[in-house]
């Protein structure tokens, strides 16, 4: 090896180390990557919010793509991504299926009747019974669950343009495209 | 005197309010620096156990739990209202008789291996685990080999073209004694 060389191989161990570090910065702690990945949904049955009479469980989720959106009225967030689901409400490739997580009826109903419901149907969970079996740790959060019950992806923050056509689209496209 | 301060809105995570525990925990100090008691705080007084086992080991466990809201505090340690949630199942499993490594995989399952404070052992943290000893023997290999092949070049004797060429130097040299008056 020649001296050259030699002197250059530090500055490559440092050079590989600020990359590290420089990629290790862009990514946000508080995204924490989800073990349910891969898995079947858990087994849970909710009263559904606007009608209690109804049940939301896991079997709904089964023989159709559905976008599971974990959200509560005093998240300001997802008032944020409210719009977005709307706008998602109306695609039939899949549904929109609601979490009311840690939060109390007559607050989340209030919601839905200001800025409307794009839910096909909202699962109610003040006290996090299902939330917990979910990984769910913060609002809003947003499950990918393919047309056999299997979580494929776990969206944590709003859904954004950017997000629905970057990652969530593509997806649900695969997904439907597999189940074809 | 403030009146008890609702911090509930606060302890509820949301990625708009992520600061929520930096607030939450000035706020607390505040309040205590101004003598305040109206702060509810949690404390291990609304859990009942059967012996002071049982609380030792709830201790122990709620210790080994991180809060995955204000995630460098443990379950023991934060008041996040996640974290009270857990708290509750964790409770509510080793009154049920669950042990702590059923109630560890338990949560492990749910929330994935970064709710244990003590990242486990397997395939995908070995760089995590050993890379550090790994970096060190590298270090000492290459400090041990550097220091060795110093040492030997210094005791090898040199050859006698450059014991010559060592003595022309030395011949010539302004302060050879042989042709310098300034030495003293």
């Amino acid at each position: 090896m020649s001296k050259s060389v030699r002197f250059l191989i530090p500055l490559i161990i440092f050079g590989a180390l600020v990359i590290l570090l420089v990629i290790g910065l862009g990514k946000d702690p508080s995204k924490v990557p989800s073990p349910l990945i891969g898995k079947h949904v858990p087994v849970f049955s909710l009263p559904e919010l606007t009608d209690p009479s109804r049940s939301v469980s896991n079997e709904d989720l089964k023989g159709q793509i559905s976008l599971v959106n974990v959200w509560a009225s005093w998240c300001g967030s997802c008032r944020q991504e409210h719009q977005a689901l709307m706008a998602l409400s109306k695609e039939t490739d899949f549904q929109v299926v609601g979490l009311n997580w840690k939060d109390a009826a007559q607050d989340a109903l209030a919601v839905l009747r200001m800025t409307g419901n794009p839910y096909a149907m909202v699962g109610y969970d003040p006290d996090n019974k299902v939330g917990l079996h979910w990984g769910v740790y913060g609002a809003p959060e947003t499950f990918v669950v393919d047309q056999a019950g299997i979580i494929r992806y776990k969206h944590i923050g709003p859904i954004d343009r950017k997000v629905w056509e970057e990652t969530l689209q593509p997806l649900v496209a695969q997904l439907k495209a597999e189940g074809a | 005197m403030p009146p008890a301060l609702n911090l509930y809105p606060l302890l509820k995570m949301d990625p708009l309010i992520k600061m929520s525990c930096m607030i939450k925990s000035l706020l607390l100090g505040a309040l205590l620096l101004l003598g305040s008691g109206s702060v509810s705080a949690y404390t291990l007084e609304e859990f009942q156990f059967d012996s002071p086992e049982q609380q030792t080991e709830f201790r122990e466990l709620i210790a080994k739990l991180r809060c995955l809201v204000c995630q460098n505090e443990s379950l023991a340690g934060s008041q996040a209202e996640l974290a009270q949630d857990l708290r509750n199942e964790v409770y509510r499993m080793m009154r049920a008789g669950q042990s702590q490594d059923e109630i560890l995989d338990f949560l492990v399952e749910r929330y994935g291996d970064f709710v244990l404070y003590d990242p486990p052992l397997k395939p995908s943290t070995y760089l995590l685990w050993f890379g550090p000893f790994v970096l060190i023997g590298i270090a000492g290999f290459v400090v041990v080999r550097t220091i060795l092949s110093k040492k030997r070049a210094a005791d090898e004797p040199i050859s006698a073209s450059e014991q010559e060429r060592l003595q022309a130097l030395l011949d010539n040299s302004p302060d050879s004694p042989s042709s310098s008056s300034r030495s003293t």
